[in-house]
């Protein structure tokens, strides 16, 4: 086979779906095989990896997000029902909620308003664009929940998801040492806390330091994303001099 | 698990078709997992198959999130730009919604006396 038969087949695999689905999938367990052997070190995120190899690939092919997107958007629809499954994990912690219902709330409330407003002001601090600041708002909730808040508030999702993810990070590798300072011991305070600020990366993070850690943390993830999606409104409105 | 699925996907649909009947500023599937949270409480427990479905979906919940995020590529040129604003609202941000959450949790604890828990 030639050239032009090599040129051939890529043509018809870089326009079709099945190639950039499969690469997607192909670069998420190398990244998470890496991860692994990293010992679950926080810098070595599985997301952040296999998005620096995807553009990295899809620039060096000159491949359109568009036409790549074409092929991870069956992957990316999993997201929906994804949300919806996160009910799942909230009803496990039920015995926890309804025993520390109060402190719980109130420390919810707080976490999740300081996470929007704080985001919204350094941005605003530091001369970000509007677009930027209503992608940053809702970058402590969960992934899923943070990328259709910022679409429905005006911000861009793809920047939300970036903001996401580097909240999560920054989050997951700063806590041990800030709690340490505060002089914060109480595990499940520990995990709340990081929960709330760093929602998955951050739950994953608590799920290696203990069980009751993770299972706070856990609880944290689900309530935050509610609480960022039903606050939002609310919060845009009193940051509008901001905006 | 087939019908786990199918659950997970109708309760996204009728959350979908709430926000938009009623013009609510939340998203469709958070309708869905309140919705499913719900159903849960009245029914009291979890049945076996959904909790397949929802952990198969939750453990690799980060892939699901790939596409998305390299979506970033569209945005370089805003991102060089306006790194700065980016970086300091997220690891500032954090850095500050650790410490309240955290201290405000300690506190409501203490003063509603609430034991602690460590099981």
């Amino acid at each position: 086979m030639g050239n032009a038969g090599l040129f051939k087949i890529w043509v018809f695999l870089s326009g079709s779906p099945l190639l950039w689905l499969t690469l997607t999938i192909l670069v998420y367990l190398a990244a998470l095989w890496l991860y692994a052997r990293s010992g679950g070190h926080s810098l070595v995120n599985p997301i952040l990896l296999s998005v620096a190899a995807l553009v990295g690939v899809l620039q060096l092919t000159g491949t359109p997000y568009p036409v790549y997107f074409d092929g991870a958007k069956f992957v990316h629809f999993l997201i929906g029902p994804a949300t919806v499954a996160l009910a799942v994990p909230l009803f496990s912690q039920l015995e926890r909620l309804r025993r520390m219902w109060l402190p719980i709330g109130v420390a919810l409330v707080a976490g999740s308003t300081v996470a929007v407003v704080s985001a919204v002001v350094i941005a605003w601090g530091f001369g970000a664009s509007r677009e930027s600041m209503l992608s940053l708002a809702p970058k402590s909730a969960t992934l899923p929940i943070a990328m259709s808040v910022a679409e429905q508030i005006g911000g861009v999702p793809a920047l939300a998801a970036m903001a996401v993810a580097v909240t999560g990070i920054s989050g997951a590798i700063m806590a041990r040492s800030l709690l340490n300072l505060l002089r914060v011991d109480d595990p499940a305070v520990r995990g709340f806390a990081v929960g709330i600020a760093a929602h998955a990366a951050g739950t994953a993070r608590a799920l290696q330091v203990g069980s009751v850690n993770g299972a706070f943390a856990a609880l944290a993830l689900a309530l935050n994303g509610v609480a960022t999606a039903l606050l939002m409104p609310l919060l845009i409105r009193a940051l509008r001099p901001l905006l | 698990m087939v019908h786990a699925f199918a659950l997970l996907l109708v309760l996204q649909l009728i959350g979908e078709v709430v926000v938009q009947g009623l013009g609510l500023p939340v998203p469709g599937p958070l309708v869905g997992m309140l919705l499913l949270f719900a159903g849960l409480l009245m029914r009291g427990r979890l049945p076996d198959g959904l909790r397949d479905a929802a952990n198969a979906l939750l453990r690799h919940l980060m892939l699901l999130f790939i596409p998305a995020v390299t979506g970033v590529m569209m945005y370089f040129d805003r991102i060089a730009r306006e790194w700065l604003p980016f970086m300091a609202a997220c690891i500032l941000g954090a850095a500050l919604t650790i410490a309240v959450t955290a201290l405000m949790l300690r506190w409501m604890l203490r003063v509603t006396r609430t034991p602690g828990d460590h099981g």
